[in-house]
């Protein structure tokens, strides 16, 4: 079985090639089409700071938090303004509207709070970018549904007691997410294990079978009615 | 007397030598330009003390002003006039380390209120010609960043490409940031804190308490009197020393191994390898360094308060600031936790700057900065070069 994977010029993120250049990760180069150049950004759970090094090489005025030292570390090391702490409960110390994006990379899954995460980074940021592994994505369900085991997949190989990641959902868990809590889709991205968006007009269910993971530019919703 | 070796330790001449006249360059302040202290005392005359490495570049933009420790003095990269030990800081400052002499103008001056050769509690009081003693004013770190600030207007500088220090210097560094924000372009500031915690003033009354339990103290006129309060201080210095250790660093290097012998003593004799270190640091310490400035100085650590300056905010300091911060801290640092460069990381955060922060791991305490820790090295390698690119003085590699 493989993945279809359409090129489109119609993709919402012009720029954006199929195979990354650069060593960069498909869903950064993803990310990083989704920010205006000239911006502020806080990247949350930064890892290493690649990201955010993309980012600043694109004119982003940057800023990261990292929970592993080890990640602090070597993103100082590379000039990047980035600090230790963590996602549930160092946001909390930043002003509202602080940036014009925050972003939170494949680690909303690896948060206690999920939802309170959420609120805060879009109280912080005009607009929030969450990318996010899909739990419903076909191999997955395969694992879980034949094996009978917890699934493990090429991009999460940590056994059940030894991964971070608390809080999986899929991308249908997350689109139910943002419509409870009143935010705003602007752009919704699927992407196969190799990082390339899934075709543009697939529907909701193809997306969360074949998606690997979801990337979601979010703005504050107008208030419910 | 049982301990025989702090007994017999002496003030070295060339102690009392660096005073007045130090093996320095010297910046000296007339009565045009008296040093507005916070105690509300116009201080004049004074002189500043200073070191300077490397060379100002013609657009002046490479100039690094590094901020001494409690203990510290100017000599962060040469040999040092009294103890003939190397630098202080020779980890970080010299040709290819992070404050590359062969890159940036490195200026490091004796803090106010010092005993290096900055105006300070032992130099000569021009109204009396006699050391100044206790009648010195109360200084303050705000007091020691004001003076600073007007020896690199000496020095024809306007913007700092970075202000560096750790422990009371990098208190000093926060204090830049805040008093002169246009004037300081990055800052790191390493294993200190706004504001200084009550168990920290409380270790200081500790040995502020010794030396002036000690009766060759003679109310701060021991110069006048012939007299040292040698053990009083090295009491304070060796309470002190141990605050700047770790536990485990401790455990490491000595454990319970016994000094120079086999078996117990059963006396007070220095029997275990850390007694001995101790006062080895202790005497070492009175050798080179003035009672009365240590009295000071820790004043001047107790005394600092960024917040209390600033509504009680310690953010509303750092707001709109467009200086480039590091915080560093150290694992085992119990004096200086990561909890306090949180608490300014925190602040900076919420005032909009721009901040990196580490926290390394290590055993060595507070002490760490002034150590070989390479990964601290390496971070504060990276700030620098990431400010000075941002600067426009490009890479630094040829």
């Amino acid at each position: 079985m493989t993945i279809e994977t359409i090129e489109q010029p119609s993709l919402p993120f012009n720029g954006v090639t199929q195979t990354a250049p650069a060593g960069y990760r498909g869903d950064h180069l993803l990310v990083a089409e989704m920010v205006a150049p000239g911006s502020r950004v806080l990247d949350v759970g930064c890892g290493d700071g690649d990201l955010l090094q993309l980012l600043e090489r694109r004119g982003v005025d940057g800023r990261g938090i990292e929970l592993s030292r080890e990640g602090v570390n070597r993103s100082v090391a590379k000039g990047l303004a980035v600090v230790q702490g963590d996602a549930d409960t160092d946001l909390d110390a930043y002003p509202d509207d602080s940036f014009d994006y925050v972003i939170l990379s494949q680690t909303l899954q690896a948060t206690r709070q999920p939802k309170a995460v959420l609120e805060n980074l879009l109280r912080i940021g005009q607009r929030a970018i969450v990318s996010f592994p899909n739990f419903g994505y076909w191999k997955m369900r395969l694992q879980l549904l034949v094996g009978g085991h917890m699934p493990r997949t090429e991009n999460l190989p940590a056994t059940w007691y030894e991964t971070p990641n608390i809080h999986f959902c899929t991308i249908k868990d997350f689109v139910q997410l943002c419509d409870e809590i009143h935010v705003k889709m602007e752009r919704a991205v699927a992407l196969d294990r190799y990082g390339r968006p899934l075709r543009l007009n697939a529907p909701w269910w193809f997306w969360n079978l074949f998606g690997e993971q979801g990337v979601f530019l979010l703005s504050r919703a107008r208030k419910p009615r | 007397m049982v301990n025989l070796e702090l007994a017999n330790i002496r003030a070295l001449p060339s102690q009392e030598r660096e005073i007045d006249r130090p093996s320095s360059e010297v910046a000296v302040f007339g009565p045009d330009q008296p040093l507005r202290l916070d105690c509300g005392v116009d201080l004049s005359p004074f002189q500043i003390a200073y070191q300077i490495y490397g060379t100002l570049n013609a657009e002046r933009s490479n100039a690094i002003l590094v901020c001494h420790a409690l203990t510290g003095d100017q000599h962060v990269a040469n040999i040092h006039p009294i103890t003939g030990k190397p630098g202080w800081w020779e980890t970080l400052v010299g040709p290819g380390r992070p404050l590359d002499t062969n890159r940036y103008f490195i200026i490091c001056s004796n803090v106010i209120g010092g005993c290096m050769g900055s105006t300070g509690p032992a130099s000569t009081n021009p109204a009396t010609g006699k050391p100044w003693g206790l009648d010195f004013p109360i200084v303050t770190i705000p007091d020691m960043v004001r003076a600073q600030a007007m020896l690199i207007d000496r020095l024809g500088i306007e913007t700092l490409l970075a202000v560096v220090g750790g422990s009371m210097g990098g208190m000093q560094v926060l204090q830049w940031s805040v008093a002169y924000p246009q004037r300081v372009f990055s800052a790191l500031a390493i294993a200190c804190s706004t504001r200084h915690s009550a168990q920290n003033i409380a270790f200081h009354e500790l040995g502020r308490q010794a030396v002036m339990a000690d009766p060759d103290w003679r109310q701060g006129r021991y110069f006048e009197q012939g007299t040292h309060p040698h053990r009083g201080l090295a009491v304070a210095r060796m309470a002190a020393h141990i605050t700047y250790l770790s536990d485990a660093a401790l455990h490491r290097k000595f454990g319970r191994r016994m000094q120079d012998r086999e078996l117990p003593t059963f006396s007070f004799d220095a029997d275990f390898q850390v007694e001995s270190y101790l006062r080895h640091q202790g005497s070492s310490f009175v050798a080179r360094f003035d009672a009365n400035s240590y009295l000071y100085l820790t004043r001047a650590m107790d005394y600092f308060d960024i917040a209390a300056d600033h509504e009680g905010v310690l953010a509303r300091a750092f707001r709109g600031t467009k200086t480039r911060f590091c915080v560093v801290s150290f694992t085992s640092d119990w004096l200086f936790p990561t909890s306090e460069s949180r608490a300014i990381v925190h602040a900076l955060n919420a005032g909009g700057a721009r901040v990196s922060f580490a926290e390394i791991e290590t055993d060595k305490g507070h002490d760490a900065f002034l150590l070989d820790v390479p990964e601290f090295i390496d971070i504060s390698h990276a700030f620098l070069q990431s400010a000075a690119s941002a600067r426009g003085l490009g890479s630094d590699r040829p």
